[in-house]
């Protein structure tokens, strides 16, 4: 979903810009609670791997294709503060280097892909671990439903900076509809690898996933209380 | 697994995704380019100010071979993002020993 320049008007990107700059300063303070010396570098292969995987469109429909977002990944694995920074780190690398992603648009692709994905992402994530059972089993399903609705909510929020500040005179209603309904689809990919990437490193490492802690935590004292009981 | 063991698997499954798999990666326009096409505003897409940069669209200029010029993009840009976020978050993390900077597993 990487927008180009000359799709927003100029006050729409310098908002967005505003908006990406912001969040960008207080993931950088926030962050802090997040990482360690174990997590640091957690972080940065988080970041990396995010990157490589956005290279990897794989087709949806007629002729149109996907990719990783990956901001409910990044924000199951490393949490959501570090995870904004994942993923602007990601956006800048592909602008300034790649040419992929306008370089009016970092601020509207970091809102999209950086703030938007991690908040949607984190967010029903962490509302399924409150109401699911507390056990490990549930962080890679968890992870992949906030993948799944992630994507479609972005595609949304850039029809809404589209309305307001759009480039080009066209029919807001197909535009809407055709969003929503191919980044749906995009949406069932992005939580297929976003399941599949959780849980290999639950498997692997579960003490390595930021999502699972609490969970851990819980195991821990439970096997405590069993054994000095 | 041991961390140094998960990291070093991390981040060959990293290069192999960005350097090798990336070949095989749909050509066909993303969800947004292609709604841009059917609705008609992907005329004001402006090319980026840095799309004669020499790994613009992930190929290297001058190499011919495209599994070889793409692959080597993924490969520096995988290179370039481990040092840039691993040297960012390095900075930014936590310094007062405390709790997990312990961990005999490490």
């Amino acid at each position: 979903m990487h927008v180009p320049d000359g799709f927003l008007d100029a006050p729409t990107s310098l908002a967005t810009g505003v908006v990406a700059a912001t969040a960008v300063a207080v993931s950088l303070r926030a962050a802090r609670r997040e990482l360690d010396d174990r997590t640091a570098p957690m972080a940065g292969l988080v970041a990396t791997f995010v990157f490589a995987a956005q290279m990897i469109n794989f087709p949806v429909g007629a002729g149109t294709s996907g990719h990783l977002m990956g901001g409910a990944l990044a924000a199951v694995l490393v949490g959501p503060w570090t995870a904004v920074l994942c993923l602007s780190v990601v956006l800048v690398v592909q602008a300034l280097l790649m040419a992929d992603g306008g370089i009016t648009a970092i601020g509207t692709n970091i809102s999209l892909i950086g703030i938007v994905t991690v908040a949607v992402g984190w967010g029903v994530f962490v509302l399924l671990r409150k109401v699911l059972p507390a056990r490990i089993s549930i962080v890679a399903p968890a992870a992949a439903a906030g993948a799944l609705l992630s994507v479609p909510v972005a595609a949304l929020v850039f029809t809404g900076l589209f309305a307001i500040g759009g480039n080009a005179p066209v029919d807001l209603a197909a535009v809407t509809a055709a969003m929503l309904g191919w980044h749906t689809v995009i949406g069932i990919g992005e939580a297929a690898v976003t399941g599949l990437v959780v849980a290999s490193v639950v498997a692997a490492r579960p003490d390595l996933v930021h999502g699972a802690r609490p969970l851990l935590a819980e195991r821990v004292l439970e096997t405590r209380a069993a054994v000095t009981s | 697994m041991s961390r140094r063991r998960f990291f070093v698997v991390a981040l060959l499954v990293s290069l192999l995704v960005a350097g090798v798999a990336s070949y095989y990666a749909s050509s066909h326009p993303d969800g947004l380019e292609y709604v841009a096409e059917q609705t008609g505003f992907i005329d004001s897409a402006e090319d980026s100010a840095t799309s004669d940069s020499p790994l613009a669209d992930y190929q290297t200029t001058g190499i011919d071979d495209a599994r070889l010029s793409g692959g080597l993009a993924g490969v520096v840009g995988v290179v370039v993002m481990l040092l840039l976020s691993t040297g960012l978050f390095w900075l930014i993390r936590r310094r007062d020993g405390s709790d997990a900077t312990h961990d005999s597993r490490a």
